[in-house]
Formats: structure tokens, sequence, C-alpha cells
């Protein structure tokens, strides 16, 4: 069987979905970041001066922009794999002839491209407040991608394991929020005192959002190479973690 | 070819329950066969494996000569389901619902349109491909249901109590679109609860209770076994008791009414012969319960040793 169309399938229906309820899935991050550019960025950031040579706007623009393609590839895939075990229609996919790594492509292109999305709309908005630079296209779209992916698939493996509706925020409320906020976003990891750094240096998003700020304005507290090397090395294994859950039929099958 | 074989299947899930105690089946192709039995009898369990729902704990499932566990891909376009409950995505248009299903075994997108539009009219649901699922009525939902199935053209449909909870009227046209479909090729697994659907719609059946085939056989044959029928008389006079007659068992049910079991060999004309002899006037009777009811516990009760109620 030509295992594209079941694939165009699922990212088509995915798209339609987070498109068709854009005031649930793209206004808010919209609405949210203006306020962070606002507060952060306009107001107190004309007070707080430059951090590694970056006026504090353009320094935090990169992170706000990572903060919110995670949030939303993650809560993307968690809500609409966990609806669609909770209605009971996986069992249209289940039934048919769409092999496991279809099904899990599916779902986290679909979280990808919100999260893109998303990360588009928070750069338009972005570009209101501060004059947006690209140090390195490739750099900044790769790790956006390499991002999005990481958290489309933790969001996957959430809604596999997840029994009810609060098992799907426990993870966003309580784990991605305070790795994000503790990821750098609004500060650099130099600034603060020895012990934090090194405990810093455990959180994998200050890996992403220092990689992703170095393809904006060329300024890291990270070595690069590295970020790349741990989040794709993430991803490797959360893919194969997603497609055994698959392959066992965990919270899907009996 | 056979359009589904099953060979010493087994299920025992986690908790130790142990839903199918080895079951061989065969299904023909072109057939329209029923798959009876009680609740918690295993027909779902055996639905559940064919369809890929459920894990097997051992056994074999060939679906049109392929293995279901080796050859997945190809076993499974064979099948269509409808099950038990509606499980299709209620904020989309039944239009998209279609379309989705025939993208998920592969149809190309303008192949997909037309077996969607072709479907929604078989189903009489055309004039309503663009309306959000959830807003359908019961019976509508239930014919979205067959119409998913059925938009890839499987040439194996399972029906798994596709009538449950529709009123008559939709049943009986429920009905005649199955047999249309079981008369352009398509072999049709059926479960229900609905006895007189079964006995009216296949002609095969096998029974299921409690993860055993009790019975499997073809259904003109198993009820010729049937050789008591159940007759409810309506007389023109009350009666003080039930009138004693020759080869029959009577039981009084109100003052006018009698239940009758007629053995197959006695008949009605004794029957009438005897109460004429009493002088008691039959005004009207009817069938008390559908035969293959009255066989189906018959065979329950018999092969697992229940007592018969």
């Amino acid at each position: 069987m030509n295992n594209l169309i079941p694939f165009r399938t699922l990212v088509v229906k995915e798209i339609y979905r987070f498109v068709r309820i854009w005031p649930q899935t793209l206004l808010p991050p919209a609405i949210t970041t203006t306020l962070y550019f606002l507060i952060f960025g306009k107001l107190m950031g004309d007070r707080i001066g430059t951090i590694n040579g970056a006026s504090y706007m353009d320094y935090i623009v990169p992170g706000i922009i990572l903060m919110s393609v995670i949030s939303h590839a993650y809560s993307n895939v968690v809500s609409s794999f966990y609806s669609t075990k909770f209605q009971r229609n996986i069992e249209e996919l289940i039934v048919a002839p769409v092999p496991n790594w279809v099904i899990l492509a599916g779902y986290v292109s679909g979280g990808v491209m919100r999260g893109l999305l998303v990360g588009v709309v928070v750069g338009l908005i972005a570009m209101l407040f501060a004059d947006l630079s690209i140090h390195s296209l490739l750099i900044t779209v790769s790790m956006a991608i390499l991002t999005a992916t990481l958290f489309a698939l933790a969001g996957f493996i959430n809604a596999v394991l997840a029994e009810s509706f609060d098992d799907i925020s426990i993870i966003p409320n309580f784990v991605l929020t305070p790795l994000s906020y503790l990821g750098g976003v609004f500060y650099s990891v130099s600034m603060l005192p020895g012990i934090w750094q090194s405990i810093s240096m455990g959180n994998p998003i200050l890996y992403m959002v220092n990689a992703f700020r170095y393809g904006f304005i060329g300024i890291s507290d990270i070595d690069i190479q590295l970020s790349f090397l741990m989040t794709g090395g993430f991803v490797v294994l959360l893919t194969l973690f997603s497609l055994y859950l698959l392959h066992k039929g965990t919270g899907i099958k009996q | 070819m056979k359009a589904l074989s099953i060979h010493n299947l087994k299920k025992t899930y986690r908790n130790g329950f142990e839903a199918l105690k080895g079951i061989d089946l065969d299904v023909e192709t072109g057939d329209f066969f029923a798959l009876l039995g009680p609740n918690g009898a295993g027909k779902s369990t055996a639905i559940g494996i064919i369809s890929s729902l459920v894990n097997a704990s051992s056994g074999s499932v060939s679906i049109f000569g392929h293995d279901l566990f080796k050859e997945r891909s190809k076993a499974k376009s064979c099948i269509g389901l409808v099950p038990q409950e509606i499980n299709f995505n209620q904020f989309d248009t039944v239009k998209s619902i279609l379309l989705n299903q025939a993208g998920y075994y592969g149809t190309p997108r303008k192949l997909a349109m037309q077996r969607t539009e072709q479907c929604l009219k078989q189903m009489d649901l055309w004039d309503k491909r663009d309306t959000i699922s959830r807003r359908l009525s019961g019976g509508m939902k239930r014919r979205v249901m067959i119409a998913r199935a059925m938009v890839h053209a499987p040439k194996l449909l399972i029906l798994d109590e596709p009538t449950a909870g529709v009123d008559i009227e939709i049943r009986r046209s429920m009905w005649k679109m199955m047999e249309e479909v079981n008369q352009q090729g398509t072999t049709i697994i059926l479960t229900t609860h609905y006895l007189e659907e079964a006995e009216s719609l296949c002609r095969n059946i096998a029974i299921i209770d409690q993860g055993r085939i009790v019975e499997h056989s073809d259904m003109k044959s198993l009820l010729a076994r049937l050789n008591v029928d159940h007759f409810v008389l309506d007389l023109a006079q009350p009666l003080l008791a039930a009138p004693e007659l020759d080869g029959f068992k009577i039981e009084q049910i109100g003052d006018k009414i009698l239940d009758v079991a007629v053995p197959k060999e006695s008949g009605l004309n004794e029957l009438f012969k005897q109460l004429s002899e009493r002088q008691i006037q039959v005004l009207s009777l009817k069938n008390k319960t559908n035969r293959l009811e009255q066989l189906f516990m018959d065979l329950v009760d018999s092969k697992t040793g229940r007592a018969s109620s």
C-alpha cells in the first residue's frame, strides 16, 4: 500500500483541526507573547540594558518564540491524540492498514506544523517590538524543527500513557512550564550563582533556547554542536519509545 | 477461498479472564454469516482480534488467505468494521469522516470522492454530507458507520450489533442495505442480539458461549432441529383452567389466552381437532417466540450445563 496517502490524510486532518479552532490554538499565543514583549521587553528591558552585548528585547525574543513552539507542538499532539483515544476514533487507524510509523509521523507532523506556525505568528509580533535579524537561517530553522519534533513526540507519549484528561495537563503544567521559564529564556545562565549554573545545565530546554538564540543574534551560553547533538539524540530516543508503545498497543489495545 | 479462517484462537486478558478458549471458525467467501452469543461470551473479543483492536494470546487468523499476524497490511485491507459503539469524530462532517477513512486505506483522492458519494447515496445520507456528525440522529450515525466501513470497498464486512438501539423502521431499511451489499459480493459477518435479524439475513451461523463455539452450521439445518413451536391462542370464551390435550403442553396465561407448545410431529391440525372436540373456539393465534431464539437458548443452556429458564 502507498503509505504516502494515509500520512497525507493524517497531516491534513491535524492541520485542519488546529486551524479550525484558531481562537483556541493560534490567538492565545499571540496575545500572551505580546504581553511578554510589552512588559518584559519594553517596560523592564529598557531598564535592564544589555546581556552579552545584545539589547534585552533582542535577547529574549528567540527564547519566547521557542517557548511558544515547545508548548504548542506538545499540546497539539497530546490533546489531539488523547481526544482520538477518548472518542475511540483511534480505532479507525488501528483497524486500517496504517503502519505504526505512519501514525506517529502523522501526529508528530501535525504538532510540528502547529509549533512552527505559532513560532511564525510570535515572530511577526516580535517584529513590532524589535529589529529581528537572522545570524544563521539554517541553525534557526533546523533547531525550531528539531525542538518542535522533540516536544511533539513527548506529547504523543504523554497522550498514549494518559488515562484521564488530568494526565494530559500534569506534564505541561508541572514540567514543561517550569523548565521553559528556567531554560534561559529571560536571562543568561552566566548571570546565575555557581550551583544554579550547574543545575541549569541539566535542563535540556536551555540547550535548545541557546542554539535557537544563536541562530538569531549569534550569542549562546552553550556549545551549539552539543545542543544539536543532545536534541537530536532525544528525538531518536523518543521516536523509538513511541514506536515501542504503538507496537505493544499500550493504552490503545487490549 | 475462505473469507475468514480462525484456528485455535485464544485470548486471556491481563486480569486472567479467559475470553476465548481456542475457537475454530470458517466463513466462506460471499457468505452472510451470523456470530451469536450471550453477553460476555467472547463475540466482541473475537471480532476485536480479527479487526486488530485486541491482541490475541495464541492461534491464527487468516483473511482471504492472508495471515493476520504475518501479512497484517494485506489482511487488514480486506476488512471493513462497523463497531458496536459510535466511534467516529463527532466534530467532523459526514463527508470528511468517509474521505479520511478512504485515505487511511490508501485510496487516491479522486477515487475516494467517488466512493464517498456512492456509499453515502447507498446509505441515503448524501444530503447530509456536509452536516457535522454529532448533529445526526442515532439511526443516521449508525448508517454513517456502515458507509465508513464500506468506503474502501472491503471484501469482508464485519457488523457488530449494527442495529442496536434503532427503531424497527430504520432496522428494516438497514437489513435491506446489508442484503444489497451482500448480493454485490461482499462477505458479511453479523453479530446481533436480534435473533430474528440473524434468522432472516444469514445463511450460516456460529454460536459462541463462554469462550467456545457451541454450534457452527448452516441456518436451515439448525432451524430444522427445532421440534417444538410455541403459539399463543386468543379464545372466544374465557376458561376456568387450561384444557388437557394429548401430546400438547398448555399453559393458561390469561382468561382467554393459552400458550401451547406444538411438537412438529403433532401439528396444528391435531391441536385444533382436540380443541374443537372440547368446544373451545380460537379467534386468532401467533407464534410466541422467534424460532432461532428458542434454539439459541436450548443450545446455550444444554452445551454449557445451565438450567433452562
